[in-house]
Formats: C-alpha cells, structure tokens, sequence
C-alpha cells in the first residue's frame, strides 16, 4: 500500500523521528516554529518559510528554536552546540544565504576534528534549500553545493526524491560529521511513497535508478528527474539510457559512476547549478582521470550557462538544464 | 567562590606559567626553532586565569589567536602544547593544529581561532548544550576588542540574551586591534557599553588586576549559573608584546607598553597584593617560578625530542565515519 508524501513531508516525518529517538537532537532556525506554541493568541505554527517544519515545536516545544534572523549566529551556534554534545539541525533558509555565514561551515564545523587531532566531532546537519524554478531570481535560487562539497571535512547530500529525503535525512542527523543536506526546490513539492518507520540511506552511495546500456546519465537533486525524462525520449529511438542519481556529493560515489561508465561508455553529468568548478566538471575530470580506457565519447556536462539566475519566467526556463538539452547533447556524442 | 592560599598558588602558577611560556616560545622562535603565526599572551594572564579559576570540567571555553593563555588557564598540559608547537605526533592535536588552533576538548578547551570573532558562537553554543543538557555548565568565549567589530560577536549576543544562556563573554580590550589603536575602531569608550543593545548584564574589570577579574568573573558565572542569563565582562588589559612573534612594533610607542610592564604588571601586582596581604608566602611564588622553569625546559627537551608526524596522518581526522 503506498504512501503518498511529498519531499516536504517526508523531512518532517525525518525530522521527528530523530527528535523522537534522540534528545539531543535539536532543530533551530528562522521560524522553524514561527508562530507554534502561541495557540493562546490565536495564531498557528507556521513551521518555517515552506511549512517543512509545521507540527514540530507542539511535539518538542524545547528543541525547536526559532532564532533571529542571523545566519552566521544560528550556524556558529550549533558548531559549538554540535562540538559539545547536542546533535543540532540547523536551517540555512536559502542555500544562498552561505554568503552571509560561510565561516561556521568553512572554518569551524570542517576543520574542528582535524585540527584537534581527532579529538572533535561536530554532529550538525545544516538543511538548506537550493535550486531554480520557484521564479525567485539571483539570491534565492542558487545550487550552491558546490561550496559546500568541496570543503573537506563536509558531507553534502542531496536527495531526489520523497523516500531518499526521509532516509538520506536520518542518516545525516545520526552521522558524526557535518553534513550539508540540500533540498532542492525541483524535489521538495514531489510526491512519492514513503516508507513508514525508521530507516537510513548510507551516505556516499549512489543508486541507478534506471538501467541502461547506451549512455549513462548523472544527475543529483532535482536533475534525476531531467535525466529520467531524457532517457524516457532516448528510448524512443531506440537509445537505452542508464541513471545514476549520485545521492551525495560528498564523498562522491566513484565506484558507481566508473561502474556505469565502464558498462555504457558514454556519460552525460547534468547539474543545476553553474558550469565552472562544479559537481558536473568534478565527475566529468573522475571520468578522464580514471575512466578514460571506458570512454567512448567525450563526457558532457549539461549544467546551468555561467550567469546568474534570472527572473522571469521564459528566461529561468532557458537557464535551467532540461531534458531537451540532455536528449541533444547525447545525440551530439553520436 | 573562597580565595583560599591553595587557590591563590594555582593562580599564580597558571599565571607564570603563561608568562614563562611564551617567552619561551619568542626565544624558540627567534632562535628559527620553531615555526608557525605565534601570538602571545603575555600581559594578559590576571584575565584567563581570573576567568578559568570558576570554570570546571562541566565548563567550555573558546578562544582566539591568542589563545595560548586560555589552554593553560583551562588546564591543558603544557607537555602537549608545547609538542604541538613543535609540530610533533605527541602534541595535545597531534601537530595538526598549531598555536592558531590549539586546543584540548578533554580540557573543555574549544580551541584557539584564526578567525577573528569565530570562537563567540562556538561558546554560545556551548552555552546551549549546557543549557538545554541542564549540565550546570556554562561557555565562556574570550575575544579581543577587535572581535567586538564582528558580526559574529553581535549575532551571538543578541541569540545568548534572548535565550538566556549560560555564557560569559570576555572581551580582552588590549587597546591594539593587531596594529591599530582600539578608539580608532570602537567608537564606544567601554565595549562592555555593547551590551545595552542586547539588554545584556555587563562589568568591567581591571585586567591586569587578578582579584578584580576574580570577582566580576564569578559574580557573572554564578549568574549564568543561575539561569539569570549571559553577561559581556570587559577587561581592560595590555599586550605585552606584538601582535605577533616578529612584530617590529613601529605602530606602537615603545613609553606606552613600557609604563604598562613597569606599573601594571599582573605577576607583580598579584604578588605585592596576596604577599602584603599575608595570603602567601614570596619564598611560595619563587618555588613556583623555579618549578614553572623547570618543566618548561623539560617540555621543550620532550617536544624536540618527540617523533615527527607520519606523513600518512594527512589524510586522518578528515571525518569519524567515511
């Protein structure tokens, strides 16, 4: 019987879980309450900006906080939170708004166990959303994960889906290092079955989830979705596409894109985010520096062009990778 | 808390500790046997251990770049510090920290910071885990004035008021910001002026004075302690020597940090202060300072003497898992 739930959903239903079966999980952030616990003068939660966190202040009225809105304080807060003994979600509303809080992450959170010997552990997830397509323009629509992946010291996940976001979740709360969970925008208003209960997905392992032996196609967050509509027009004509949703950036899974490369031969990387230094070019350089013999055609990146994001909407349509531009740079490869 | 002779003799141990330490390191240093940005914290030694002698090990400090002061006075042997300046395997973060990151969370020493400001959220957060945890504990963040222009200073503040945390924020006003002048940078005449913003508690104290450190310290500890909320406690204090090991010290006129050693020195008021008092004894403090010297040299001997770092060690301590 499945259970229907969107992505939002599914973080929620994470989110108390963890809370549940641990207390020292705690989950702060601009107004991830925002209104709850008030219900005397008449108002409601609003549970943070999209709702992702309604529901949670009733249940665990001391460990949901809202916060002022004071990103580098929320996140420098629960390195320190995180270092000495709680196990802090912190909410980055917008992965944009790293510009304003990079410190905590860069500095602190990635360095505190090396720098001290091994003698620090810095359990923090940070979720933050990221990605296009809300028409919400340059600052609040990046796929910053970029950063964030090429930190060491960092994890960064990002689901694609409902289920990988309930589990890759957990996983991320219950990991002893920081872990960066990224929601893309694409994903989070996606409906899907959802396993009831407890359940983890190991971080750093990817999942085909579509078998193919043409052409291999990467995407991660809400690119899966690009991909799997580009294999579906691909084999129209015949051409059997293979997905692999990467699942996290950080540790990447090698051995899964090798795996698929060395099967199909060919390999397109689609990405949300911009062309240069990014996740698209990181697996693009795997494939060369240790695919090479697999490669039967150049890789290709179909990624967002090097601009910021725009506004309107038949402009950020044009920005964003689709399964057109996927579908096309795989028939380029011949 | 009681200023028993017991209690004094730590102190002043501590404190001379610190001293002797990092003339040593300046010594080490020029003498090209020790590498690494060194920032000492000699002149300021009445402020971490004035602070540190109410903090247990319930008790978490952050620091600065200047930390060296905070390790000793919040109990991290000296052995190991001094092995990991040396960059040794046997130094307290294994030689992978260095003087900037220096740090001991056995000790409940959150680490020195190169990054100015940073160490204030990481005693807040502290701070949140004692307070949520109900450990009775509290976090103590020790920054410079410079720090005090940060926004991490402010946000943490404004957080620690607003939910009332067990913190202490300890604002070592050595009036140079590396090498400019405090009121060139700090339009307020006190920093501890700051926390009316927040409608934080706030005292003042005369760094270089041990006692009066002790006792605004431990007015405001018992406070957090309490549950009656953080307080900023400002500490007028002098910086003995450079920003740096190697400072030429041109910005800074050579009278004003001589009539600061000569007459404010916080070994030497201590001394006038608990001997004339009738608290200790000088033959005491003159035991102290020959057995401060002496396991100074014998760590020294044990750090050059340590084995270096495997070179396979780059590549731990990355994460716990995966």
């Amino acid at each position: 019987m499945p259970r229907i739930l969107s992505t939002g959903q599914a973080i929620n239903e994470a989110l108390a879980i963890a809370m549940e079966s641990d207390p020292d999980v705690i989950l702060l952030g601009e107004d991830v309450a925002g209104g709850g616990a008030r219900e005397a003068e008449g108002t409601d939660e609003m549970g943070g900006v999209l709702g992702t966190t309604k529901g949670l202040v009733k249940r665990f009225p001391e460990r949901v906080l809202d916060t002022p809105i004071s990103e580098m304080g929320i996140l420098g807060t629960a390195v320190g939170a995180a270092a000495t003994g709680l196990r802090p979600v912190a909410e980055l509303m917008f992965i944009d708004f790293l510009g304003v809080c990079l410190d905590p992450l860069l500095n602190q959170a990635a360095k505190l166990r090396y720098m001290f010997g091994g003698k620090a552990r810095v359990p923090l997830t940070v979720r933050t959303v990221c990605g296009a397509g809300m028409r919400a323009a340059a600052q609040h629509s990046q796929s910053l994960y970029w950063m964030t992946a090429g930190i060491p010291g960092l994890k960064t996940v990002i689901p694609s889906n409902p289920a990988d976001a309930k589990g890759l979740l957990l996983a991320a709360i219950r990991d002893d290092d920081p872990v960066v969970f990224c929601e893309a925008k694409g994903v989070l208003m996606q409906r899907g079955d959802v396993p009831e209960g407890d359940y983890t997905l190991p971080i750093g392992q990817a999942k085909v989830v579509r078998a193919g032996g043409d052409v291999t196609l990467v995407g991660f967050g809400a690119t899966v979705a690009v991909a799997l509509a580009a294999a579906d027009a691909l084999a129209q004509d015949g051409t059997q596409a293979e997905v692999l949703d990467l699942r996290s950036l950080a540790p990447l899974d090698e051995a899964a894109i090798l795996g698929s490369l060395e099967k199909t031969g060919r390999l397109v990387v689609v990405d949300e985010s911009t062309p240069r230094c990014g996740i698209a070019s990181d697996v693009a350089a795997l494939c060369v520096d240790k695919g090479f013999d697999f490669l039967n055609a150049p890789v290709r990146r179909v990624t967002a062009p090097h601009t910021p994001v725009p506004f309107a909407a038949i402009l950020e349509d044009a920005f964003r990778p689709d399964a057109a531009k996927v579908v096309a740079a795989v028939r380029e490869m011949g | 808390m009681q200023l028993t002779r017991e209690r004094l003799l730590d102190a002043y141990r501590k404190m001379r500790t610190i001293r002797s330490f990092e003339e040593k390191l300046q010594e080490l240093v020029l003498a090209g046997k020790m590498a690494g940005f060194l920032h000492l914290y000699a002149g300021e030694e009445a402020v971490a251990v004035g602070v540190c002698a109410h903090l247990g090990a319930r008790d978490w400090v952050a620091s600065t770049h200047r930390g060296h002061g905070h390790c000793i006075a919040k109990g991290v042997g000296v052995a190991g510090m001094m092995a990991e300046l040396f960059g040794r395997r046997t130094g307290v973060c294994k030689g992978k920290g260095g003087s900037m990151h220096i740090a001991d969370m056995d000790a409940g020493m959150l680490g020195a910071n190169g990054i100015v400001g940073a160490g204030i959220p990481l005693a807040t957060g502290a701070a949140l885990t004692a307070k949520l945890k109900k450990t009775g504990g509290v976090g103590v963040a020790f920054f410079g004035d410079g720090a005090s222009n940060q926004g991490q200073f402010h946000e943490s503040l404004n957080m620690a008021q607003n939910w009332k945390l067990p913190a202490l924020y300890v604002v070592e006003n050595n009036g140079w910001g590396e090498f400019t002048p405090t009121e060139f940078v700090v339009p307020v005449s006190d920093i501890a002026e700051r926390a009316r913003s927040y409608a934080m508690h706030a005292a003042i104290a005369d760094g270089m004075d041990f006692f009066d450190v002790f006792e605004k310290a431990g007015e405001a500890i018992e406070r957090a302690r309490r549950g009656d909320g953080p307080t900023l406690l400002e500490c007028k204090t002098y910086r003995f020597s450079g920003h740096y090991v190697g400072d030429t010290l041109a910005y800074r006129p050579k009278e004003e940090a001589e009539a600061w050693k000569q007459r404010r020195d916080p070994l030497e008021r201590f001394e006038r202060r608990a001997v004339e008092a009738g608290l200790v004894d000088a033959d005491d403090l003159r035991a102290i300072d020959g057995e401060v010297a002496a396991q100074l040299d014998a760590a020294v001997r044990a750090a050059e003497a340590a084995p270096l770092p495997d070179v396979a060690d780059v590549l731990t301590d990355v994460y716990v898992s995966g």
